[in-house]
């Protein structure tokens, strides 16, 4: 590991089970700074859980996951600090209903991390420019479309001033046509160099954003490599059935 | 002549008496409906987060008030547990005391419903986000519960009030028994009184009700997009 000093997010041999039936095996992955990975794979291969797993919104049964050299899993780790270093978006994009779109950006800001509320806001306003929506600040949830809410819950986990994001299926209940601008906003995070993990089913979208592409099956990693190499020659069986279902 | 029976409502200080009697039963909703709401508020929160042996003893505690008639609650705690513990108190406390128990059980079912009936994705988006149990309920999780609670605790409310009638039946002289004691003297003179003091109870109640009723409808469809 020449690198290492750049290691952002290092899980080792992390194992989950739900009961007796195992959901994740065997995984290691490491994520550097700056670095996409697109995480792939068929529905219930475990994907993402291992995105929940990475901050304790799900238990772990052996291994380790640590960040920035620190074991999230051996003595006490207190998520509420990790988490806020380690953002996260659902593909139920789930703004907060009873809030304004500035509400819920700012709720985090100023109540986790009792930000000066001058300075959150000032950051909110840069943030929803940068997606487009600095006119809907002061709409609420239910008045704004899918594609919308999503690239909001985008900027309220921005807000935070994460080092890292965790991407899971975030295009999954969108409208065909709103797909396009949720990714483009991810997309340019990745330009401005942002750590980013992504669950995602959008092929074309894997292959231009990620920089390493990480193929799940029943809990294991099948294969991990670029993504150029993932799409033009996938090494494992599995992988080439998986691409072909992408494929008319 | 015969007279219209219109004249009972005021004779004397019938009219004042009416309004006093009114001051009891609004005294004795009242209370309880705000003694209800602060313990209710409580125990709808212990009954989505609390062990599941307290859980168990809450809901029994609901059902009891549930399957026994309130007047049954009224007469045990009147004539029989007050003096069994040879403690001396005024029909009216024990009317809210009882009123208050169910109250609190009701208000206490309807939080647990509104708490529970909120998408599970906002908890962890709120985890997600870095935010204490304590922060999730008090800024996510407490003000929505609030929106859904709001028209079935008014409607609550409103059931209160009108079972506030049933007090007289432990002694307390409430708008509807004072009431009868004018009809009994008045219907000598007017033998129509029954229905003018009846009428105007009638009209009491609806004016204490039937704004929380649109009150409750107002929010409805103000809220229920949440």
């Amino acid at each position: 590991m020449e690198h290492s000093e750049n290691i952002l997010l290092e899980v080792k041999g992390l194992e989950k089970y739900y009961g007796d039936t195992p959901v994740l095996r065997q995984i290691n992955l490491t994520v550097h700074k700056g670095e996409v990975v697109v995480v792939l794979g068929p529905s219930g291969c475990g994907k993402s859980t291992l995105l929940r797993c990475m901050n304790g919104l799900e238990e772990i049964q052996h291994g380790d996951i640590s960040y920035q050299g620190h074991s999230l899993t051996k003595g006490k780790t207190v998520w509420r600090e990790i988490r806020q270093h380690i953002g996260m978006v659902f593909q139920n994009y789930e703004l907060f209903p009873h809030l304004t779109v500035m509400d819920n950006i700012l709720l985090g800001p100023l109540k986790v991390q009792r930000r000066e509320k001058q300075e959150a806001r000032a950051h909110a306003e840069e943030l929803l420019t940068r997606v487009g929506l600095l006119n809907r600040k002061s709409a609420y949830p239910r008045e704004l479309s899918g594609g919308q809410k999503q690239r909001i819950a985008i900027v309220r986990a921005l807000c935070m001033k994460p080092e890292m994001m965790l991407f899971d299926e975030v295009t999954a209940s969108l409208d065909p046509e709103m797909v396009r601008e949720v990714l483009d906003v991810i997309l340019g995070l990745a330009r401005q160099g942002m750590t980013m993990i992504i669950v995602t089913h959008e092929m074309g979208f894997a292959r231009s954003v990620g920089d390493r592409i990480v193929f799940m099956d029943q809990g294991f990693i099948c294969e991990e490599t670029t993504p150029e190499l993932f799409f033009t020659n996938p090494t494992t069986e599995r992988a080439k059935q998986f691409l072909d279902i992408f494929q008319y | 002549m015969q007279s219209l029976g219109v004249e009972v409502l005021f004779e004397g200080s019938n009219f004042e008496r009416l309004l006093g009697g009114l001051g009891v039963t609004i005294t004795i909703a009242f209370s309880s409906i705000i003694f209800s709401t602060l313990s209710g508020g409580i125990m709808g929160l212990l009954r989505t987060s609390a062990p599941a042996i307290i859980r168990l003893l809450l809901r029994v505690y609901l059902e009891m008030f549930r399957i026994i008639p309130i007047l049954v609650w009224l007469w045990v705690v009147h004539f029989g547990l007050t003096p069994a513990l040879q403690i001396e108190v005024s029909g009216e406390f024990t009317s809210i005391v009882v009123f208050s128990l169910w109250g609190a059980a009701e208000v206490g079912d309807l939080v647990r419903g509104a708490l529970e009936s909120l998408p599970r994705h906002q908890v962890e988006t709120g985890k997600a986000l870095g935010f204490s149990y304590m922060q999730l309920y008090r800024y996510i999780l407490i003000p929505q519960a609030v929106r859904r609670v709001l028209p079935g605790m008014i409607n609550l409310a409103t059931r209160m009030i009108k079972t506030t009638s049933l007090v007289v039946l432990i002694g307390v002289i409430e708008v509807v028994k004072i009431g009868q004691q004018i009809i009994e003297i008045g219907v000598i003179k007017a033998p129509n009184a029954s229905f003018w003091v009846y009428g105007f109870i009638f009209i009491l109640y609806f004016i204490i009700c039937y704004p929380l009723s649109r009150l409750a409808k107002k929010y409805e469809l103000k809220w229920h997009s949440l």
